[in-house]
């Protein structure tokens, strides 16, 4: 078993390195999906006014 | 479904890699002259392959950028530069792995090594270039045309060891010609790893390929969503 830990460690480096870059996909889809809920709330507060003039004028028509 | 495909394939990814760990680990027999050593060579081999494919789709897709000029050519060529960078470093590693106890050096400038670092650099160039400029459309241009011109060192490394005097071992065609892998077993073994690795290359990258369109699409409509405020600030 001479030089088995040249062995080792060629196979722990490879795998660590895979892991550690799934380990970074998934902090990148973490941050994707924060920035998803904070365009959802930007659109929210944009859709908002709107809806509050239409309830203050309820003759008024919707704006398209 | 695309998702499940992406599943899928992490599913056999999976597989794959066990499988492969316990044929060179267990199947496989041990080389006479290079000894337990040797095994590395079964992942080493396929980590160089997919980066060298990696690559060349990193300069397909900056051709079909810079012809057609849609952002996925732009997003594909950075997921796969991203991945074939991470397998280009893997084969430099498990090779300076290796060379440490058969040539007692941990590198030597040998013509396909110093290719091989070449190259590495270049992709290293190229992700850099991502992160340091803020346009993304200079960006976009700058990386199709360094990612054409690296790949054209890819046919260089493969040729080196039969254009220059070389130490590297020529293992899959020895320099006369033949293949070097006498036992079916061996053979086997290196098959398996192909396809372990070439499936967790293909997961990757598509995972982070899907990221980055996500990401593409996200700053389109965070951009609307800006121009949209601006108007309703101005209402």
């Amino acid at each position: 078993m001479e030089h088995f830990g040249y062995l080792f460690a060629t196979y722990s480096i490879i795998f660590v390195a895979i892991f550690l870059y799934v380990v970074f996909i998934w902090q990148r889809q973490s941050r994707l999906e924060s920035e998803v809920r904070a365009l959802e709330a930007k659109l929210k507060a944009l859709a908002e006014p709107k809806h509050e003039s239409a309830a203050a004028e309820p003759g008024a028509k919707p704006s398209p | 479904m695309a998702r499940k495909i992406v599943t899928s394939l992490g599913v056999l990814s999976l597989i794959l890699v066990i499988a492969a760990l316990y044929m060179v680990f267990e199947y496989v027999p041990t080389e006479a002259d290079e000894g337990i050593v040797q095994r590395i060579f079964y992942f080493h081999v396929p980590c160089a392959w997919i980066a060298f494919m990696a690559f060349g789709l990193v300069a397909v897709a900056g051709i079909f950028y810079l012809w057609l000029g849609g952002q996925i050519w732009d997003d594909l060529g950075h997921g796969a530069a991203e991945t074939g960078m991470l397998f280009c470093t893997l084969m430099l590693i498990s090779g300076s792995l290796w060379a440490r106890p058969m040539w007692g050096t941990w590198w030597t400038w040998d013509s396909r090594l110093t290719s091989t670092f070449i190259l590495w650099l270049l992709y290293g160039g190229y992700l850099m270039l991502r992160v340091m400029i803020d346009d993304s459309r200079q960006v976009a241009r700058f990386a199709a045309v360094i990612g054409i011109v690296a790949a054209l060192d890819v046919p260089v490394i493969i040729l080196s060891v039969r254009l220059w005097r070389t130490i590297h071992p020529a293992v899959l065609v020895t320099r006369q010609g033949g293949h070097g892998l006498e036992d079916p077993r061996m053979v086997a073994t290196l098959l398996v790893s192909l396809a372990a690795i070439t499936v967790t290359f293909a997961w990757l990258f598509l995972v982070r390929f899907a990221e980055l369109r996500m990401g593409t699409r996200l700053e389109a409509l965070a951009r609307g969503i800006a121009l949209a405020e601006v108007r309703t600030g101005d209402i």
